[in-house]
C-alpha cells in the first residue's frame, strides 16, 4: 500500500473546516449554517483519522466516532431548533433572531 | 491508492465549496452528501475501512435524512431561492473570504513544517478500533450517550407543537 | 492563710463585674443600688487590696512577688504572652493608693452625681476606669500593660466627654484620646522593638535579657527607653505633649480627681518605674526625663499661677507635680518618686474633691475671682482645702507633700546623675507650687463673699475628703522617721547612687521648708494684703504679654496648631477630592468602557459571534505560526 503524506491529509482538512467555516460566515439562513458547521465537524473527524493512521493506532477513529455523536445530538437540537424559529418568526434569517442583543 | 486519495479529497473539496454556495438547499444538501462519500474515500484510501463506512451510514444516511425532514417540514420549495437572493451579495462574500484565506494560509504553513510523515501505510481493523472504544474509551461511551440522550430530549422538547411554551417566549420577552 | 498567689485576680475582676453590671441593667437599677454597686466593687478590691497589702509586710513572699498565672493570652510561634499578675513592692503602692483613692472618690460621686441623669453610666465607666488601672499596674506582661494602658485612655475619652452634650467636653475629649493616642503610638513601637530584639515581653524576664544582652548605652536600649519614655510622656501629661490635660477638666470633677490627678497620669511615672531597668542601660534617655521633668514642673507652674478657672489651676499643678516625679525618676531616684506620687494622689484628690464641692454649690461657677469670702460660708471645705493646699506647698514638718518632696529635692542634689541646676530648678518650681496654691486658696477663700453658696455637702462627700485631709499630712510619717516606705520599696529598686554627700540633708531641708513658707507669705502678700501689686503687674506692657503667654500654657497649643493642625487641615483641604480615590474611580471608569465596548458586541447576530470566533482562531494560530 502506498503511503500519503500527512501534510496533504491535513491541508484537506483544513481546507474541508474552511469552507465549512466561510458557509457560517456568509449564510444566513440557519439551515445553510448547520449544514456548514457539519462540514467543520466532519473536517475535524478527517483531521483525527489522518493523525490515527499516521500513528497506526485506532484512537484517531474513536475519535472520529465521538464526533459521530457529537454531530449527530447537535443536528438534532439544532433542527428543532430551525423548526421553533421558523415557527415563531416565518424566516430562517438567523439576522431576524437578534432579539438578545446586549 | 495514493491517487484514490487526490482525486476523492478534490471531489469533496469541490462539492464542499458548491454547498455553500448553492442557493436552493435541496441541492446544497445533494452536495453535501457527494462531499461525505468522497471523503469516505478518503478515509478508506487511509487506511480506516470501519469510519469509511460509519461515514456513509451515519454521516451521509441518517444525519442528511435529518436534514431532508426538515426542509419537508418547513416546505423550503423553490419559491425560498428568490427570497436568498439578497442574503448571498458580492459584498457579504469578502470580509468572511479574507478571514478563511488567512486560516487556511496558516494551517498550511504549520502542517508544511511536519516533515515527511506518511499516514496509510496499515489498515487499522474495525475489531482494533472497537477493543479501544470499549477499554479504554469506555468512559468516552458513556459520556456519548449522555449527550445523545440529551440531544434527544432537547430535540423533543424543542420540537413539540406547544402553544404554551410560544406563548411564555412572548410573554417574556414582549413585554 | 489563704494563698496570696490565688487571691490576685480579685482587684482587677470586682470592678470589671461592676461595670458590667452597671453597663448592662444599670438603667433599670434604682439609684441607691447603683451606687452601692460603683462603690462596693471598688471597695471590695480595696478590701483584697489592703488585704494583700498586711500579708506582703507581714511575710513577704519569695523572690519579694506574688505571681498569679490565669491563662495564656494566645500562644503563636513561640509568643506566648501570659494573663498574669504581678505583685511586688511597687504594685503594692500603686494598688493600695488607686483602690484606696479609687473608693473614696466613688464614695464621693455618689454625693456628688446625684442629680445627674447618667448616673449609672458614671459609675459604669469609673468602674472600668478602675478595672484596666488596676490590670495595668498588676500585670506581669508587657503586653497585659498595654491593655489596661489603652483601657484607662479609653475611659479617660469617655470621661472627659461624659457631658457629650455640650460641643466644648466632646472636643476636650477627642484632645486628650488624639494627644495621647501620640505616645501611645511610641510606646507600641517600643513594645515591638523588645519584642523583636529579646524575644519575651514578660517584665521581669525581659528587665533580665535586657541587662544581660544590652551595654550600656547601646542603640537598642536607648530606642527601647526612648519610646517607652514617649508613652509617658503622653499619658503623664509632659513636655511636649502635655496640652491635652487642662483641657481634660472638662469631665466631672471626680472624674478630674481621679483619671488626671490621682492615676492614670501617673501610669507614666509607674511605667518608667516598672522598665527602670532599660532606663538605667540608657543614660541619655534617663538624663533627658530628668530635663524633661524640671521643664515641665516650671513651665506648668507658671501657667498655674495665672489661670482664672479653678480646676486649671489644679490641672497645671498636677502637670507640675508630676514633673517633680520625672525629675526623680530621671536622677534614678525611684522610691523618691513612688513617695510623691503617693502623697499627690493624697492631696490632690482631696483638692479636686474640695475644688468639686465649691463649684458644685456656687452652681457651676468655675471662674476664682468670682468667688471669694467662702471661708465662713462652706468651713469644712475650707478647712480640708486648706491643709491639701499647705500640703501641696510642702509646709514643712507637718504635711506629707514635705517629706515625698524633699526626698526628691535631696536626692536630686545628691545623685551621680542629679545636680545643682535640677535641685534649683526643682526649688524654684516648690516656690511657685506654694505662691499658686496660696493664690488659689486666698482668692477662693478669703476677701468679699461675691456669691452666694447653695447647700451643704452631704455626708458622702464630706467624709472621702475628711480622709484624704488625715492622709494628706499621715501620709509622710510613713517615710519619716522610719524610712519604712523606702525600705518596703528596697527589693524593687536598685539605690540611689550618691555621688554628692558634700551638704547635709537638713540644710537642704531647712532651704526647703523656707522657700516653701515664704512661697506663702508672698502669695498672702500679692493676692490678699495688697492685690494692686498684682493687678499693676500683669497690666503692664511686658507683665500682660507674660500672662498671656502663661495663661495659654505657653502658647503650646497655638504651636501645634500652626505646625500641625494647619498643615493637616490644609493637606486635607487640598486632597479634598482624594486624588488616591481617583485611581480607584479609574479602575471603575475603564471597566464601565470595556462593558460599553463588550455589549457593542453583544449585537445578537449570530454570525458575527461566528466572526469573533474565526478572528480569535486566526489570531492564536497567528501566534503560533509566528513564533
Amino acid at each position: 500500500m502506498t503511503a500519503v503524506p500527512v501534510e496533504h491529509g491535513l491541508i484537506l482538512a483544513g481546507a474541508l473546516f474552511v469552507l465549512g467555516m466561510l458557509g457560517v460566515l456568509v449564510r444566513r439562513s440557519i439551515i445553510f449554517m448547520l449544514l456548514s458547521v457539519e462540514i467543520m465537524l466532519n473536517a475535524a473527524g478527517v483531521a483525527f483519522v489522518v493523525a490515527g493512521s499516521r500513528w497506526q493506532q485506532p484512537d484517531g477513529q474513536v475519535m472520529f466516532i465521538f464526533i459521530l455523536a457529537v454531530a449527530a445530538a447537535e443536528v438534532s437540537v439544532g433542527l428543532a431548533l430551525a423548526i421553533r424559529m421558523y415557527h415563531k418568526l416565518k424566516t430562517l434569517d438567523t439576522n431576524a433572531a437578534g432579539r438578545m442583543k446586549g | 491508492m495514493n491517487d484514490l486519495f487526490y482525486i476523492s479529497a478534490v471531489v469533496a473539496v469541490i462539492s464542499t465549496g458548491i454547498v455553500i454556495t448553492k442557493l436552493n438547499v435541496v441541492h446544497a444538501l445533494l452536495y453535501l452528501i457527494v462531499s461525505l462519500l468522497a471523503v469516505a474515500m478518503v478515509f478508506l484510501s487511509l487506511g480506516a475501512p470501519f469510519v469509511a463506512a460509519l461515514e456513509v451510514i451515519i454521516y451521509g444516511g441518517a444525519i442528511m435524512v435529518l436534514f431532508v425532514f426538515v426542509i419537508m417540514l418547513l416546505n423550503l420549495g423553490p419559491e425560498h431561492i428568490e427570497e436568498k437572493k439578497q442574503y448571498v451579495g458580492g459584498q457579504a462574500w469578502l470580509g468572511p473570504v479574507v478571514l478563511a484565506g488567512i486560516l487556511i494560509a496558516e494551517l498550511v504553513s504549520v502542517f508544511v513544517r511536519g516533515g515527511g510523515q506518511v499516514a496509510g501505510n496499515v489498515v487499522i481493523e474495525p475489531k482494533q478500533t472497537g477493543i479501544a472504544l470499549y477499554s479504554i474509551y469506555l468512559i468516552g461511551v458513556e459520556l456519548a450517550s449522555m449527550l445523545l440522550l440529551s440531544g434527544l430530549i432537547g430535540a423533543y422538547h424543542l420540537g413539540r407543537k406547544d402553544d404554551k411554551l410560544d406563548a411564555g417566549e412572548d410573554g417574556g420577552g414582549q413585554q | 492563710m489563704i494563698a496570696m498567689n490565688d487571691m490576685l485576680w480579685i482587684m482587677p475582676a470586682a470592678p470589671f463585674a461592676g461595670f458590667l453590671v452597671l453597663a448592662l441593667a444599670g438603667s433599670r437599677l434604682p439609684r441607691k443600688w447603683i451606687a452601692a454597686v460603683g462603690a462596693g466593687s471598688v471597695g471590695l478590691s480595696m478590701f483584697a487590696a489592703l488585704f494583700a497589702g498586711c500579708s506582703f509586710m507581714s511575710a513577704p513572699p519569695g523572690m519579694h512577688a506574688y505571681v498569679q498565672v490565669l491563662r495564656t493570652w494566645i500562644d503563636v510561634a513561640g509568643f506566648s504572652p501570659k494573663i498574669a499578675f504581678y505583685l511586688d513592692p511597687l504594685s503594692v503602692i500603686m494598688v493600695l493608693v488607686m483602690t484606696v483613692v479609687g473608693f473614696l472618690i466613688h464614695l464621693y460621686s455618689a454625693g456628688f452625681m446625684r442629680d445627674d441623669e447618667g448616673y449609672a453610666r458614671f459609675f459604669a465607666y469609673m468602674n472600668l476606669f478602675v478595672g484596666s488601672m488596676l490590670t495595668l499596674v498588676l500585670a506581669e506582661d508587657l503586653l497585659l500593660l498595654y491593655l489596661g494602658w489603652e483601657g484607662v485612655g479609653l475611659c479617660s475619652y469617655l470621661l472627659i466627654g461624659f457631658w457629650y452634650k455640650d460641643e466644648v467636653n466632646g472636643y476636650a475629649a477627642r484632645k486628650a484620646f488624639v494627644v495621647t493616642r501620640v505616645g501611645d503610638t511610641a510606646f507600641a513601637i517600643g513594645l515591638f522593638l523588645l519584642y523583636s530584639n529579646l524575644g519575651t515581653l514578660q517584665i521581669q524576664e525581659l528587665m533580665y535579657r535586657a541587662g544581660q544582652q544590652w551595654a550600656p548605652g547601646s542603640v537598642l536600649a536607648v530606642a527601647a527607653a526612648a519610646l517607652l519614655l514617649g508613652g509617658a510622656v503622653g499619658k503623664s501629661a509632659q513636655l511636649p505633649l502635655q496640652t491635652w490635660l487642662p483641657d481634660a477638666m472638662a469631665g466631672p470633677t471626680p472624674v478630674s480627681a481621679l483619671i488626671h490627678a490621682a492615676t492614670m497620669v501617673t501610669a507614666g511615672v509607674y511605667l518608667i518605674a516598672r522598665t527602670h531597668v532599660l532606663f538605667t542601660l540608657a543614660p541619655a534617655v534617663q538624663a533627658a526625663v530628668a530635663v524633661i521633668g524640671a521643664a515641665t514642673l516650671l513651665l506648668a507652674g507658671f501657667s498655674a499661677l495665672v489661670q482664672s478657672d479653678l480646676k486649671r489651676v489644679l490641672a497645671y499643678s498636677t502637670i507640675s507635680q508630676i514633673g517633680y516625679m520625672f525629675l526623680a525618676l530621671g536622677v534614678g531616684a525611684w522610691s523618691a518618686a513612688i513617695f510623691h506620687f503617693m502623697t499627690h494622689a493624697f492631696f490632690k484628690a482631696l483638692l479636686f474633691l474640695g475644688a468639686g464641692m465649691v463649684i458644685i454649690s456656687l452652681h457651676e461657677e468655675h471662674n476664682m475671682f468670682k468667688m471669694g469670702g467662702l471661708r465662713t460660708q462652706l468651713p469644712l471645705v475650707y478647712r480640708t482645702f486648706v491643709i491639701g493646699a499647705l500640703s501641696l506647698s510642702a509646709l514643712p514638718l507637718l504635711t506629707a507633700g514635705f517629706y515625698s518632696k524633699d526626698l526628691i529635692l535631696w536626692e536630686v542634689w545628691s545623685s551621680k546623675s542629679g545636680g545643682p541646676l535640677l535641685w534649683a530648678a526643682g526649688l524654684a518650681g516648690a516656690l511657685l507650687t506654694s505662691l499658686y496654691s496660696f493664690r488659689m486658696v486666698f482668692i477662693t477663700f478669703f476677701g468679699e463673699a461675691k456669691t452666694k453658696a447653695g447647700g451643704k455637702p452631704g455626708m458622702s462627700m464630706s467624709v472621702p475628703v475628711v480622709i484624704l485631709a488625715v492622709l494628706s499630712v499621715a501620709g509622710g510619717f510613713v517615710e519619716v522617721p522610719v524610712h519604712f516606705f523606702t525600705g518596703f520599696l528596697a527589693p524593687a529598686f536598685p539605690p540611689v547612687q550618691s555621688a554628692n554627700k558634700a551638704a547635709g540633708e537638713i540644710i537642704l531641708q531647712i532651704i526647703a521648708g523656707i522657700v516653701s513658707v515664704s512661697g506663702i507669705v508672698l502669695a498672702w502678700f500679692l493676692f490678699l494684703r495688697s492685690p494692686h501689686y498684682d493687678k499693676t503687674l500683669s497690666q503692664s506692657g511686658f507683665g500682660s504679654l507674660v500672662h498671656r503667654l502663661w495663661f495659654a500654657g505657653w502658647g503650646f497649643d497655638r504651636l501645634y496648631d500652626v505646625l500641625i493642625i494647619k498643615p493637616f487641615l490644609w493637606a486635607a483641604k487640598v486632597n479634598r477630592d482624594d486624588f488616591i480615590d481617583l485611581i480607584y474611580l479609574g479602575v471603575v471608569w475603564t471597566s464601565a468602557g470595556i462593558n460599553r465596548f463588550l455589549t457593542f458586541t453583544q449585537s445578537g447576530k449570530v454570525r458575527w459571534y461566528v466572526t469573533g470566533v474565526a478572528i480569535g482562531a486566526i489570531v492564536i494560530l497567528g501566534i503560533v505560526v509566528l513564533l
